[in-house]
C-alpha cells in the first residue's frame, strides 16, 4: 500500500526555483545548520586537550591547544553534505590543514583511523587527508568552534560524507590496512564519497 | 538530538517485534539495569544511537541499511522481557 | 478492550483529522479519527508520518492527549524552525489525512491499578501526556490523589488552562510561570527547584509515584531533584521532549 500524500506537506528547504547549484545526487539543500551526534557533548579543556598522530599504539607527534593553535592555518568556504540527506553550501570554516601536522611525521601508512573524544572514530585513506582537502577546523563561520558542532577543534573532509569529518577529534592512528570506524562498522560505506552515493556499505 | 527510549518505542516495535520500553536492560560496562525508556537516545543522525543512563556508554545501535534494520547490542549484558509490567 | 497494551509489531494506518482547535497561539489540538484504534493508555505516543508529493517523508512522535474512550487527539506545539511542526498546526485541516501508528510505550504510562499518590510535573508542551493521565482519572471516576506541578513561560502559554483552572475532580494544579508573570498573579514564578518542590511534592513516606515529562533537561533536573527528596528512582518516570 502506498502513503497517502497529506495535502500541502512538503520538505523543510524546497530549492528555490532555478537554483543551480550541483549538489550530490539524493540531497536537498539546508539553510539551518543540524546538530547530529552519537552521544552526550565532550568538553574537555584546553589545557587538557592534544591531537595526536598515532602508529602501532605508539603517539609518533602530539600538538597541545597551544602548539596546534601556533600552525599555520586557512580559511576556506566548502558545502558539506550529510548521509541524512542534507547538504549546506558557502560554510566558513578556518583550520589547519591535515597535510601540514602529516608532513611532521615520517610514515608509510595507507590508511587512518580519526578518533574523538567520547569514542567516536572514522576511517579513511591517507592520501584523502594528505592532498590538501581537509583540515583541523577550530573556527566555524568566523567564530570558534562551539562545542555541539565539534569544538574545540574536528575533522573538516567536505569531498566524503559529513560523518567523515569527525567532531571533537583528537588524533589520527595510521594503519596499514582500512579499518571500520564507528558508522563503517553499522553498516555505513568505507569510503563515503556523495557523489557516488556511496551511503552504505556495498553501494 | 538527545532524548529517551520512549522517543522510539514505535522503532523498537519494528526492530523486536514487541514493546520493549519498559524491559529492563543491564549495562555490559557498568551493570546498571533500567528500563529502556530510561535510556539515553540520540536521534536524526546516521543511526539511532541508545546509551547507558549511568555511564554513556554505548547500549544499542540501530541503523536502517537499504530498508532493513540493522541492530548491534553488544553493549548490553541483558534485555529482560519478563521483567516488564 | 479499553486500556490495554497491544504488544506486538505495528503497522502504519491512515487516518483522518476531524477537527484542529487552538490552544495557544501556537499550539494546536487536532482530532483524528483512526479506523480500528485499539485503546490506549494514558501517556502512550503514536507516530505521525507525512508523505509529501514527492515521496518525502518525514515521522514524528506525538503523545495521545485524551483518555482512553476519548477521540484519539494529539496536540502539537509549533516550532519556528520544525518541518512537521508548522505544517500540523498552521496547514493540517479536517478532511486531510496522515498515516499514524501506536499506541506505542508502555513505561510512561498510569491506569488507576497503578495507585498514587500522583505527582505530575510538566515542562511547556510536557503536559500533553499528563494531561492525559488527568483525565484517565477523572473518566474513571478515580479518587487516587493527584497535585500537578506545570511550568510554563507566562500564562498565555499553558495549555488546557480552561480545564486545568478548574480541575473539578480533587486534583490539585499549581502552575509555574518562569518568563512573566501578569499583575496581581498570586501562583509560583521561576523555575522547578528545591524550595518549590518542598512546597507542592509529596513527601516521599506517601510512597508517591511520580511522572515528569518535557525538555531534556527540565527532566534530567526535576528528576534528579525528586530523588534527592528520597523519591525512589523507580517511582520517578520521565519522559523527554524533543523538537521540530
Amino acid at each position: 500500500m502506498t502513503s497517502p500524500v497529506s495535502r500541502g506537506f512538503h520538505r523543510l528547504n524546497r530549492p528555490a526555483a532555478g537554483d543551480g547549484s550541483k549538489i550530490p545526487p539524493g540531497q536537498h539543500v539546508t539553510r539551518d545548520f543540524p546538530v547530529l551526534s552519537a552521544g552526550p557533548t565532550p568538553h574537555t579543556p584546553l589545557p587538557d586537550w592534544t591531537f595526536s598522530i598515532r602508529r602501532g599504539g605508539k603517539t609518533l607527534r602530539s600538538w597541545t591547544w597551544p602548539e596546534f593553535r601556533a600552525l599555520p592555518a586557512e580559511t576556506v568556504t566548502v558545502d558539506i553534505h550529510c548521509v541524512t540527506r542534507w547538504s549546506k553550501l558557502g560554510t566558513v570554516w578556518r583550520g589547519v590543514p591535515i597535510r601540514t601536522v602529516l608532513d611532521q611525521v615520517e610514515y608509510d601508512a595507507r590508511y587512518v583511523l580519526a578518533f574523538s573524544d567520547g569514542g567516536y572514530t572514522t576511517n579513511l585513506p591517507i592520501k584523502d587527508l594528505a592532498g590538501g582537502q581537509a583540515w583541523l577546523a577550530f573556527d566555524y563561520d568566523g567564530q570558534p568552534l562551539v562545542p555541539e558542532h565539534g569544538g574545540p577543534a574536528r575533522l573538516l573532509v567536505p569531498h566524503l560524507y559529513f560523518w567523515k569529518s569527525a567532531k571533537w577529534v583528537r588524533g589520527l592512528d595510521l594503519l596499514d590496512h582500512d579499518q571500520p570506524g564507528f558508522w563503517e562498522s553499522y553498516g555505513y560505506h568505507n569510503y563515503g564519497d556523495p557523489w557516488r552515493e556511496q551511503r552504505y556499505a556495498g553501494d | 538530538m538527545e532524548l529517551d527510549g520512549n522517543a522510539i518505542g514505535g522503532l523498537l516495535r519494528d526492530v523486536f517485534g514487541t514493546e520493549m520500553t519498559d524491559v529492563q536492560a543491564t549495562c555490559a560496562t557498568c551493570g546498571a539495569t533500567g528500563p529502556v525508556a530510561e535510556t539515553v537516545v540520540y536521534l536524526r543522525g546516521p543511526g539511532t544511537v541508545v546509551r547507558c543512563k549511568n555511564c554513556t556508554s554505548l547500549l544499542m545501535v540501530i541503523t536502517q541499511v537499504h530498508g532493513l534494520n540493522c541492530v548491534d547490542l553488544e553493549g548490553l549484558a541483558a534485555l529482560d522481557v519478563n521483567q516488564s509490567q | 478492550m479499553a486500556g490495554t497494551a497491544v504488544r506486538g509489531r505495528l503497522t502504519w494506518q491512515v487516518a483522518t483529522v476531524a477537527a484542529v482547535a487552538a490552544e495557544t497561539d501556537s499550539v494546536r489540538t487536532i482530532r483524528l479519527e483512526v479506523p480500528g484504534w485499539p485503546g490506549h493508555r494514558a501517556g502512550q505516543h503514536l507516530d505521525v508520518r507525512l508523505t509529501a508529493e514527492d515521496g518525502y517523508s518525514a515521522e514524528r512522535s506525538y503523545s495521545v492527549a485524551a483518555a482512553d474512550g476519548e477521540p484519539v487527539a494529539i496536540t502539537v506545539e509549533r516550532l519556528d524552525d520544525g518541518e512537521v511542526s508548522p505544517y500540523l498546526t498552521e496547514e493540517l485541516r479536517a478532511g486531510d489525512q496522515l498515516e499514524v501508528r501506536g499506541p506505542i510505550g508502555n513505561w510512561f504510562t498510569w491506569a488507576t491499578g497503578d495507585g498514587g499518590p500522583l505527582l505530575l510535573i510538566a515542562g511547556g508542551s510536557g503536559i500533553v501526556p499528563l494531561r492525559a493521565i488527568l483525565r484517565h482519572r477523572l473518566l474513571s471516576g478515580s479518587d487516587v490523589p493527584v497535585r500537578l506541578l506545570y511550568s510554563s513561560r507566562t500564562l498565555a502559554d499553558v495549555i488546557y488552562r480552561g480545564e486545568l483552572d478548574q480541575p473539578a475532580d480533587g486534583a490539585q494544579v499549581s502552575y509555574t510561570l518562569t518568563r512573566s508573570q501578569p499583575p496581581g498573579w498570586t501562583g509560583l514564578s521561576g523555575r522547578v527547584d528545591e524550595a518549590m518542590l518542598a512546597k507542592v511534592a509529596w513527601p516521599a513516606d506517601e510512597h508517591p509515584l511520580a511522572f515528569v515529562c518535557g525538555p531534556t533537561r527540565f527532566v534530567e533536573t526535576v528528576a534528579e531533584l525528586l530523588v534527592g527528596r528520597d523519591y525512589p528512582a523507580n517511582r520517578v518516570k520521565t519522559e523527554r521532549f524533543g523538537g521540530a
